[in-house]
């Protein structure tokens, strides 16, 4: 059986919700921290102290204080005011870049699994060659194609996640068909987009939950390091990487106007990575690892 | 070949045809591991020939590889014969033509890989239903379910909520309720344990009886098969060795495989049938890539001659309905080699 679904007392006219895939403290504690960025991101705009792209705000430069919590930048704007500005960009860049990769993947990998033969080899050629080049390279290509800005900049990321979409979607799919209920429903007479989309997608959510959540946190990095190398959204607009960038020069001498952006990345990354470790361990307990329930 | 497996007692007005199996081949391609090497492959089915009438049950026994589920899937289109025909259904239709038209249904050996986990037992059960109107669909899913033995409330839980049995029961209904004219079984009851066998294989019989569907038996159980079928065909190496009406299968077997294959046949008490002597074969079948020139079973055979390792037999009518592929048929009996002076001693 390759399902992770609990056996469950007979059901009595009402199904029960399978049962929430996340549990546990240190999952817990990832969603709490994600919830917060989600709420930051929805009301940012409402809760900033100052608007993150004024200009002298402040003194420039200045540390920590009560004016200014987080200090400012060398141009004096309100540094927790761009950090907290700063979580919308990198939470759509991930979600775009993931839900791209996820739809066009997971097309592919069934379309090659389900279709066999030339379809196969063609596709699955196709992702090879993906794989194959270097994911930031690939990814600079794309946005020298595209231009810069956040929604290309997250296809750029979600081309660079669609192989390991296609591969998962691919064979789990191969290893749903050969179960014969796919054989009893071409009997039945159903089509083959019916048995994809009636039998194969539900069957492989699991693997691809899994792997979009596993992939959010790469994304989210991968968005940054495209931000910091300039890819991302435009100045003056606040965003991680290029608040880190512009600051670096400054690192030894007022290390906070590095840090705070850097945190705040980093904690959204680990969030996201612990939610993947924890999806993971519960499709697959042989791999479990310490972030487990 | 002609033969229709009725009896010869059987009244003039004969039920349809339903199933023609006329000559089908199934190769497999092998994979070339160099340009040089010559294109070759497996003989899974190679010369095939069986009819099947309304209403009837014609089982298939062989070991595994003999190629009797490749047979099945000919017969229910999902594979195509590599030659030859298949011909399903009153009006003669192509196998692979008539697939998903509700002509051929199956139910399959593993009745948990058989259903959508993801699916309640209704809706699989009216996936066999496209184009039909949601109340008539209800109507003949209800009517399916209970017609299997199931309570209404079974509609509405998934595969992983019932035991194995209810879940085979649960491919029965689908199988049956676009009321098709041949149902393919293939290791049906295979998987379940004797008590549940024994009541699937009444359900299969009753459900005969009520809709007139003929059955295509597959098995490697002898005695599930003899108990439903009314005609056996046995299959060595992708060919049918012998085909006799279910009677003949307690003492009338002339193929020495079908006899060593019976005598084998695991046995609670002597039922006082005839003494029977345990047949037992050396070695494996044959490669099914490259099946021997002379009869398939000679390597194997207790009673082989050299004619039989140079000259393949062919299917013959021993007697009206009873079909055999030897050159020495009925040589071997359960109680051993019936002839002495007829050369190379039995195997016992």
């Amino acid at each position: 059986m390759s399902t992770i679904a609990e056996r469950r007392p007979p059901s009595r006219g009402v199904r029960l919700p399978r049962r929430w895939p996340v549990r546990g403290v240190v999952a817990n504690i990832a969603l709490s921290l994600i919830l917060l960025y989600v709420v930051l991101a929805v009301l940012g705009p409402y809760i900033t102290p100052f608007a993150p792209n004024q200009v002298g705000a402040g003194p420039n430069l200045s540390p920590p204080s009560s004016d200014h919590w987080f200090g400012t930048d060398a141009l004096g704007r309100d540094q927790l005011s761009r950090v907290i500005t700063a979580v919308r960009p990198a939470l759509l860049a991930a979600l775009y870049a993931v839900t791209f990769a996820l739809a066009i993947g997971t097309v592919i990998g069934i379309a090659a699994g389900f279709l066999g033969g030339l379809w196969d080899g063609a596709l699955s050629r196709v992702v090879d060659l993906l794989f194959a080049i270097p994911e930031y390279l690939l990814a600079i290509l794309v946005i020298a194609v595209m231009g810069s800005g956040l929604v290309n900049a997250s296809l750029a990321i979600g081309i660079v996640c669609i192989p390991r979409f296609a591969r998962i979607a691919r064979g789990s799919t191969l290893s749903i068909m050969e179960r014969s209920f796919i054989d009893a429903a071409r009997l039945c007479g159903r089509g083959r987009l019916w048995i994809m989309r009636r039998h194969i997608l539900p069957n492989i959510a699991s693997p691809l939950v899994i792997m979009t959540a596993i992939n959010l946190s790469t994304a989210e990095a991968a968005y940054a390091a495209l931000s910091f190398l300039g890819f991302g959204v435009r100045p003056p607009a606040a965003d991680y990487g290029s608040m880190i960038s512009a600051s670096q020069q400054y690192l030894l001498t007022d290390p906070w106007v590095v840090a705070f952006p850097a945190i705040a990345f980093v904690v959204l990354v680990l969030a996201f990575n612990l939610i993947g470790d924890v999806m993971r361990d519960r499709l697959d307990p042989r791999s479990r690892t310490s972030a487990g329930a | 070949m002609t033969d229709d497996r009725t009896p010869p007692t059987a009244q003039g007005d004969e039920p349809e045809i339903v199933l023609d199996v006329q000559d089908a081949v199934r190769h497999y391609p092998l994979r070339r591991r160099s340009l040089r090497e010559p294109r070759r492959s497996v003989h899974a089915v190679d010369g095939v020939s069986v009819r099947l009438r309304s209403g009837r049950t014609l089982g298939i026994v062989g070991e595994s590889g003999c190629g009797k589920s490749t047979l099945g899937r000919l017969i229910t289109g999902l594979e195509t014969p590599t030659s030859g025909a298949v011909r399903v259904g009153a009006n003669g239709t192509p196998a692979a033509a008539a697939s998903g038209r509700g002509t051929v249904q199956a139910v399959f050996q593993d009745p948990a890989s058989a259903l959508d986990p993801r699916m309640m037992v209704r809706q699989s059960v009216a996936e066999a239903l496209g184009g039909v109107g949601r109340d008539e669909r209800d109507r003949r899913v209800d009517e399916a379910i209970a017609a299997v033995g199931l309570t209404p409330d079974f509609g509405s839980r998934y595969p992983h909520e019932l035991s194995g049995g209810q879940q085979q029961r649960v491919c029965i209904a689908r199988a049956i309720v676009g009321e098709p004219d041949l149902i393919l079984l293939d290791e049906a009851v295979s998987s379940l344990d004797a008590s549940l066998q024994a009541q699937i294989l009444d359900l299969l019989e009753r459900l005969q009886r009520d809709t007139g569907t003929a059955y295509v038996f597959i098995s490697h159980d002898l005695r599930a098969v003899r108990q439903v079928s009314h005609s056996v065909a046995v299959m060595y190496l992708g060919q049918v060795v012998e085909q006799a009406p279910a009677e003949a299968f307690d003492r009338g077997l002339l193929h020495p495989y079908a006899v060593a294959l019976r005598s084998t046949e695991p046995r609670i008490l002597d039922d006082g049938v005839e003494p029977v002597e345990r047949v037992v074969l050396r070695g494996e079948p044959p490669s099914a890539v490259a099946p021997p020139a002379g009869c398939r079973f000679a390597p194997r055979c207790p009673i082989v001659e050299d004619h039989c390792r140079r000259v393949a037999p062919d299917l013959v009518e021993a007697t009206p309905g009873h079909l055999v592929r030897c050159h020495r048929p009925g040589d071997l009996t359960l109680s051993g080699v019936a002839r002495a002076d007829a050369g190379t001693p039995a195997e016992v």
